[in-house]
């Protein structure tokens, strides 16, 4: 039994750490541009003249 | 990259007669812009993505767009601009936009999103304007167009978001609750002690009970206003389901009872959003074609002052009677009478016509028509609102509406659906409390099980996940799904009308090699030719790449081309008798020999005849409607063997005719694409355009299909045929699993174990079900 009071709520904990992580992304706009994000990590580099200000 | 010589900017074959890297003006001139800038590297890193439109500067990229109204303040006082850019092929296109801006005075911040293909442009207002900004963008070739984003699909992505934050806290709370609920079935049968057993009910009522208030709201808005429009939908069982077995779950925890159906209520929740989900995903796949429909408005109208000065004004704020200088190349932006000038219209957007129509002092034109080759003054009769484009779009949307009111097979099901379930579940409580003589509460618990085991979820999943897959299959082939009843409509359809000039043909007009003129002939007329915009001219110069352009060619608007010796024009400017049966022709005039025709047509596309042939072997009718003249549509008709056939059509007349097919019973799919058929397109029952068609057509159409080809038609019937039998395969499993489940509900059998099970494995065997559809045949 004692091992069920630990157990529970470790198991609730993770499973609310993976939603709360999975909300946080959806609100920042992780999700907005699924396409551009993977490729803009390519062309970052050599890039001097960007906007300094970005998110 | 072609073999040959290709444009070192757009990568599009070098025309022979050119000397140096480029196929153009426009593209030398971007391609200095972009390496002056430094963003040269851009050219080594993009792959061009060959269905996407080439990054070619337009034309008219010189016409100044008028952003001033959409331009917003940010808070912090910055200037902040939205648009819509077309012509991305990769993500070095994103690379090269943000650094081209970057490098523009004042900018603070620019970023394109590649999924949305939209950008936002933020700037200080001091140091620039939206104008001087944005020039070097539209130079490369990218075209702009601006929106609002509070208007503009920010209450769907809302919804959509609302959706998915529902769908994660249903996916964590199912999970959970399905862990203590699996021991709690396990401790059934290895004597679990009644305490352990509540301990989990209440924890899996902590869970469960505000995960479901949380869930529920989606379905309990349309449940309301359903319930308070005085209809019922699928939403008004799964709301009361699902809220009744969590109160119920909740009145058994207390009183320690065993029947608690936290798992079911929140699994059920967990499913319905997950087929809400793709059904909102399907839906708003390409509504972004829709926004494109102001592109057409947004060229800057050159106003002619009384005192000869000239000012740049958009269309909507130009008023009638004003004077307007349209130059050669340029879109008409207005409606009006031309009152100077000699030259060729392009009206292949308002009428379908491939072949340019001379204009002169007293002739009328319209916006959205390009003005081809001479300058010229206008008068504008009608702005905005009342000109033809304008005409044309209102027409469209009329029609949409009557379109709307099309009832999807889902929710015609739902609706008789929604009464059984309610009626079958209060005989259940009154049957058990009237002749069963147990207690209500039991009885309650009967029915709640009867609601859930019910409970539509393999339904609410049936469509969606068919129209997912289905529409998934045809976006790899090309086609698009904008639509979400559109494949239940394509599978209804029964006849199909054609559109001529670019849907049956390619849209350009191409030499005949019909012998009325030798190789020597075709050279130096090509000489000539080369030095025109006219698209007659420009074929012919396309048929004989290596001719050398002419010296001192000469264009008469309206006539055609001479150098001083030659003469290549119109039949009339030659003196030559007229005939009223021909098609688009060029003649030559030579001094000392008789002049020589060349003739131009239409192109077919390469499988034109196979689809039309295909079409009629399914049993399905075939006519054509076309604003071209009569003698080439019934050419084409009779190649083709269409009997049922009408040339010279306004839009009007088109919209007419189908109007005329749906009364006699007909379900017509229309394929069209010039601006002309944007009406008939929201007209027909459902419709199909190229994707070389005009904005507006792909906005009216229900499916845009990429390609010369007309196969794709055939596809979508396809697949729209397979939809269908899955769909309806699917409510028979579901209905098929009803009927053997609620007689044990309704007897009161339907333990929590048995509702979970029962549950999942119909939504399961309906998604597997579904998903044959992605196995079929390989495109």
């Amino acid at each position: 039994m004692t091992n069920l009071l630990m157990l529970i709520p470790v198991a609730l904990v993770l499973g609310l750490l993976g939603l709360v992580a999975f909300l946080w992304a959806l609100k920042s706009g992780q999700f907005d541009d699924l396409d551009g994000a993977a490729h803009r990590i390519l062309f970052e580099d050599d890039d001097a003249g960007k906007p300094a200000d970005k998110a | 990259m072609s073999s040959d010589r290709a444009c070192l900017h757009c990568g599009s074959p070098v025309p022979a007669g050119m000397a140096g890297d480029f196929c153009c003006r426009g593209c030398e001139g971007a391609y200095a812009l972009v390496n002056g800038l430094g963003l040269d590297s851009y050219y080594r890193r993009r792959c061009i993505d060959p269905n996407v439109r080439i990054l070619r500067p337009d034309e008219d990229a010189a016409a100044v767009h008028d952003f001033s109204a959409h331009v917003t303040t940010t808070p912090d006082g910055l200037a902040e601009l939205h648009l819509m850019v077309e012509g991305i092929h990769c993500a070095a296109c994103v690379w090269l936009i943000e650094g081209l801006l970057a490098r523009q005075p004042g900018v603070t911040w620019a970023r394109v999103n590649m999924t949305t293909r939209r950008l936002v442009v933020r700037w200080k207002p001091d140091d620039n304007d939206a104008a001087a900004l944005l020039a070097p963008v539209l130079a490369v070739g990218y075209r702009v167009v601006p929106y609002d984003p509070a208007k503009l699909g920010r209450e769907t992505e809302r919804h959509e978001k609302e959706l998915l934050r529902a769908m994660a806290v249903a996916g964590f709370a199912a999970g959970n609750v399905m862990l203590l609920s699996v021991s709690v079935w396990a401790g059934h049968f290895s004597h679990m002690g009644v305490h352990t057993r509540d301990f989990m009910h209440w924890i899996s009522a902590l869970i469960v009970l505000p995960a479901v208030l949380y869930c529920v709201r989606p379905f309990l808005r349309s449940a309301l206003t359903a319930l308070r429009a005085g209809r019922t939908n699928m939403d008004v069982p799964i709301t009361l389901g699902v809220l009744l077995a969590s109160g119920m779950s909740l009145a058994e925890t207390i009183r320690s009872g065993e029947h608690a159906y936290f798992d079911s209520a929140i699994t059920l929740l967990f499913f319905l959003l997950i087929g809400r989900y793709l059904d909102s995903r399907a839906r708003g796949r390409a509504r972004s074609a829709a926004e494109h429909l102001l592109a057409l408005d947004a060229v800057a109208v050159t106003v002619v002052e009384p005192d000869g000065t000239q000012r740049l004004l958009p269309p909507n704020r130009v008023a009638a009677g004003m004077a307007v200088f349209v130059a050669a190349g340029e879109r008409i932006g207005v409606d009006g009478e031309v009152v100077d000038g000699i030259s060729d219209v392009d009206t292949a957007l308002i009428t379908g016509e491939s072949v340019p129509v001379a204009v002169a002092p007293g002739a009328r034109v319209f916006a959205g028509t390009i003005n081809l080759s001479a300058p010229l003054r206008l008068v504008v009769s009608a702005v905005g609102e009342r000109t033809l484009l304008a005409e044309i779009v209102r027409m469209m949307e009329v029609a949409e509406q009557g379109r709307a009111k099309y009832v999807a097979l889902a929710d015609r099901v739902a609706r008789w659906y929604a009464p059984v379930v309610h009626v079958a579940s209060l005989a259940t409580f009154l049957g058990w409390v009237l002749l069963g003589g147990i207690p209500w509460q039991v009885a309650l618990l009967h029915a709640v099980a009867v609601l859930i085991i019910t409970c539509p979820c393999a339904l609410a999943l049936a469509v969606p996940v068919v129209q997912v897959i289905a529409s998934g299959r045809l976006l790899r082939q090309g086609i698009l799904i904008k639509s979400a009843t559109a494949l239940e409509r394509f599978a209804e359809c029964d006849t199909v009308v054609f559109d001529k000039t670019g849907t049956l043909t390619l849209g350009k007009p191409e030499l005949l090699r019909d012998g009325g003129w030798s190789d020597d002939d075709l050279a130096a007329a090509a000489g000539l030719a080369s030095a025109s915009r006219h698209p007659l001219a420009r074929a012919l110069a396309a048929a004989a790449p290596g001719a050398a352009l002419a010296a001192n060619v000469r264009e008469e608007p309206g006539r055609g081309l001479t150098d001083g010796v030659l003469r290549l024009g119109s039949r009339r400017w030659l003196g030559i008798p007229e005939d009223d049966g021909a098609g688009p022709e060029l003649w030559l005039e030579r001094p000392g020999r008789a002049p020589v025709r060349f003739a131009f047509a239409d192109a077919l596309r390469p499988d034109a005849r196979a689809v039309v042939g295909a079409l009629r072997d399914r049993g399905l009718a075939v006519a054509l409607l076309s604003g071209d003249r009569e003698a080439t549509v019934r050419a084409l008709a009779v190649e083709l063997g269409i009997d049922d056939w009408r040339a010279a059509c306004a839009p009007a007349d088109k919209v007419a005719r189908l109007e005329e097919m749906k009364a006699g019973g007909r379900r017509v799919l229309m394929v069209g694409d010039g601006l002309n058929d944007a009406p008939a397109l929201a007209a027909a029952h459902v419709s199909m355009s190229p994707s070389s068609a005009v904005d507006v057509s792909q906005t009216a159409a229900d499916v845009v299909f990429q390609g010369t080809r007309l196969r794709p038609v055939m596809e979508t019937l396809d697949v729209a045929a397979t939809a269908r039998r899955l769909v309806k395969q699917n409510f028979g499993l579901a209905l098929g699993y009803n009927l053997f489940t609620v007689p044990l509900a309704v007897a009161g059998h339907v333990t929590p174990l048995i509702a979970a099970i029962a549950m999942s494995t119909s939504s399961l065997v309906v998604i597997g079900n579904a998903l044959r559809l992605s196995r079929g045949r390989k495109a």
